[in-house]
C-alpha cells in the first residue's frame, strides 16, 4: 500500500504508467470491473481492489508475461475466487503468458497448466495431476489437515459496488 | 525610474517560493526533509572554499550544494550506518568544517549571521536576476519530466516497470534540489532552509487532493509568507527570513483545523 502523504485517486495512479493512454486506461478499469473507483484515493481501497488496480497498472503495458506474485495477498476468499476466474480470461485476451507465485495450493493446482513446487529448490515440476501424486509433494503437503473447518453457507454475493448478488445454493458449495 | 528598496527582496522571495512549492512538496513525499536540511548545512562548507580560493560566492555555494548531494545519493544507498545516522554525520561535520576553515583562513570578515538566517533584505538585483534563471530552469525541468518524478516517488519498483530511467530521475530531483537550498540560503540562512521547503508543502497537503494541486498550493502558501514575511519586516522591523518561516508555521497550524480531502 502507498503512503498518504503524496495525495494521489486511482485514475491519476494509473495515468503515471508511461504507456497510458485515455481509452486503454478506461478500457482496462471496466474490464476489471473498478470503474466506480476512478475518483477513489489509493490510500483508501481495500486488498481487493488495490490488487485490481496494481493488475490494471501492469496490463496498461501489454505485456506478454504477465508476472503476479501472491495477486490474492490481502483479498477476502470471495474476492480471491473472482481474481483467480479473472486471471484466465485476461490471459486469452492478451494472449500473454502468466507466472504467478502461490502458497494457495488448491487455488493453483486447479487453473493452472504446469507447477513447479519450490521448497528451497525445485522438488517437482509438471502438470498439476502428475504434482499431486508426486511423493516429493506428498512427503510436503500430503498430510490431511487435522482440524474440521466450519464451512458457512452463502446464499448471496456482494459486486465491488456493494449491491446484493443472489446466488444459488446447491449442495454444500458455498 | 528607480525601483523602490524592498522590490529585489520581495521578486527573490516570490521567485524562491515559485521553486520551493513542487521540489517541497517531493521532499514531504519523499521523507527527504533531513536530506535538504543535510545540504544546507554542507552549504557552508561550500560557501568557505569560495572565500578561500576566490570564486563567486553564490557559484561557490550552488557548486557545493550540488556536489554534496550527488555525493550523498550513492552513500546513502550503500551504506553502513543507516541513511538518518548518515546524514547527521554529514550534516554537523560540514557546518564545523566550514566555520574552522573560515577561522583559519586570515584576514576574512564572514557575516556569519547571515549565513545562519538569511538576510533578505540584503539582496541584490543580480541575485534576483540569478533567481528567475533559475526558477524557470527549475519548472521548466520539473514540468517536463513531471509524471516520471511523480511515478518514482509512488513508488520506485513500478516506476522501473514502466520502462521510466529511475535512477536519472533520481538525480535530477536531488541536484534541483541542491540548487534551490543554496539559493534559499541567501533568504531564510542555513538553519531555516529547510522550513521554507516543508512547511508550504506539507500545508498544501491537506487541501489538495492531486500531486499537482499540492505543489500548486505549496507555491501560493510560500508566495503568501513571503509576503507577510516581508511586511511584518517593514511595519515591525522584525528580521525577514524569520519572519517569512513564522508565517508559514502559521498557516500549517491553521490548515491543521481543517480536516484532509478524501479524494
Amino acid at each position: 500500500m502507498l503512503d498518504d502523504r503524496l495525495p494521489l485517486n486511482v485514475s491519476d495512479f494509473l495515468a503515471l504508467s508511461r504507456q497510458a493512454k485515455r481509452q486503454d486506461l478506461q478500457h482496462w478499469l471496466q474490464r476489471l470491473g473498478i470503474e466506480q473507483l476512478q475518483r477513489q484515493s489509493v490510500h483508501r481501497l481495500s486488498g481487493g481492489e488495490w490488487q485490481r488496480v496494481l493488475l490494471a497498472r501492469a496490463l496498461l503495458n501489454q505485456p506478454q508475461l504477465l508476472v503476479l506474485d501472491e495477486p490474492v495477498q490481502g483479498v477476502d476468499v470471495q474476492g480471491q475466487m473472482e481474481l483467480y476466474e479473472l486471471i484466465p480470461t485476461l490471459r486469452d485476451e492478451l494472449g500473454c503468458a502468466v507466472l504467478m507465485v502461490s502458497h494457495d495450493l488448491h487455488l493453483v493446482m486447479a487453473a493452472t497448466d504446469e507447477v513447479v513446487c519450490l521448497n528451497g529448490h525445485v522438488c517437482c515440476s509438471g502438470h498439476p495431476d502428475q504434482v499431486s501424486i508426486d511423493p516429493a509433494y506428498l512427503s510436503l503437503f500430503g498430510r490431511q489437515p487435522t482440524m474440521a473447518p466450519y464451512t458457512h453457507h452463502h446464499d448471496h454475493a456482494h459486486c465491488l459496488d456493494g449491491h446484493v448478488e443472489p446466488v444459488q445454493v446447491n449442495g454444500g458449495q458455498s | 525610474m528607480t525601483l523602490p528598496w524592498w522590490s529585489a527582496a520581495l521578486a527573490a522571495g516570490i521567485l524562491l517560493a515559485i521553486m520551493a512549492g513542487p521540489l517541497g512538496s517531493f521532499v514531504v513525499w519523499r521523507r527527504m526533509a533531513f536530506f535538504g536540511d543535510t545540504l544546507a548545512h554542507g552549504a557552508l562548507l561550500g560557501v568557505t572554499l569560495g572565500v578561500l580560493t576566490d570564486i563567486d560566492p553564490l557559484l561557490a555555494l550552488v557548486l557545493g550544494c550540488v556536489v554534496l548531494a550527488l555525493l550523498l545519493l550513492p552513500l546513502q544507498r550503500s551504506s553502513r550506518v543507516s541513511s538518518d545516522t548518515l546524514l547527521g554525520i554529514v550534516s554537523h561535520s560540514t557546518l564545523a568544517l566550514g566555520m574552522v576553515a573560515l577561522s583559519l583562513a586570515e584576514g576574512i570578515r564572514v557575516d556569519m549571521m547571515g549565513y545562519l538566517f538569511g538576510d533578505l533584505l540584503a539582496v541584490g538585483q543580480r541575485d534576483v536576476l540569478w533567481m528567475a534563471l533559475a526558477a524557470l530552469v527549475v519548472c521548466a525541468l520539473l514540468a517536463w519530466q513531471w509524471r516520471g518524478l511523480v511515478a518514482v516517488t509512488v513508488s520506485a519498483e513500478l516506476a522501473a516497470m514502466d520502462g521510466y530511467p529511475a535512477q536519472r530521475l533520481n538525480v535530477l530531483l536531488v541536484v534541483l534540489l541542491a540548487l534551490v537550498v543554496a539559493l534559499a540560503m541567501k533568504v531564510v540562512g542555513i538553519l531555516l532552509v529547510s522550513a521554507l521547503l516543508i512547511i508550504p508543502a506539507a500545508t498544501a497537503r491537506s487541501l489538495a487532493s492531486t500531486p499537482v494541486q499540492m505543489a500548486l498550493g505549496a507555491i501560493v502558501i510560500g508566495v503568501f509568507a513571503v509576503i507577510a514575511g516581508l511586511l511584518a519586516s517593514f511595519y515591525w522591523d522584525t528580521p525577514a527570513g524569520p519572519g517569512v518561516v513564522v508565517a508559514a508555521a502559521s498557516v500549517f497550524v491553521v490548515s491543521l483545523l481543517r480536516r484532509p480531502v478524501a479524494s
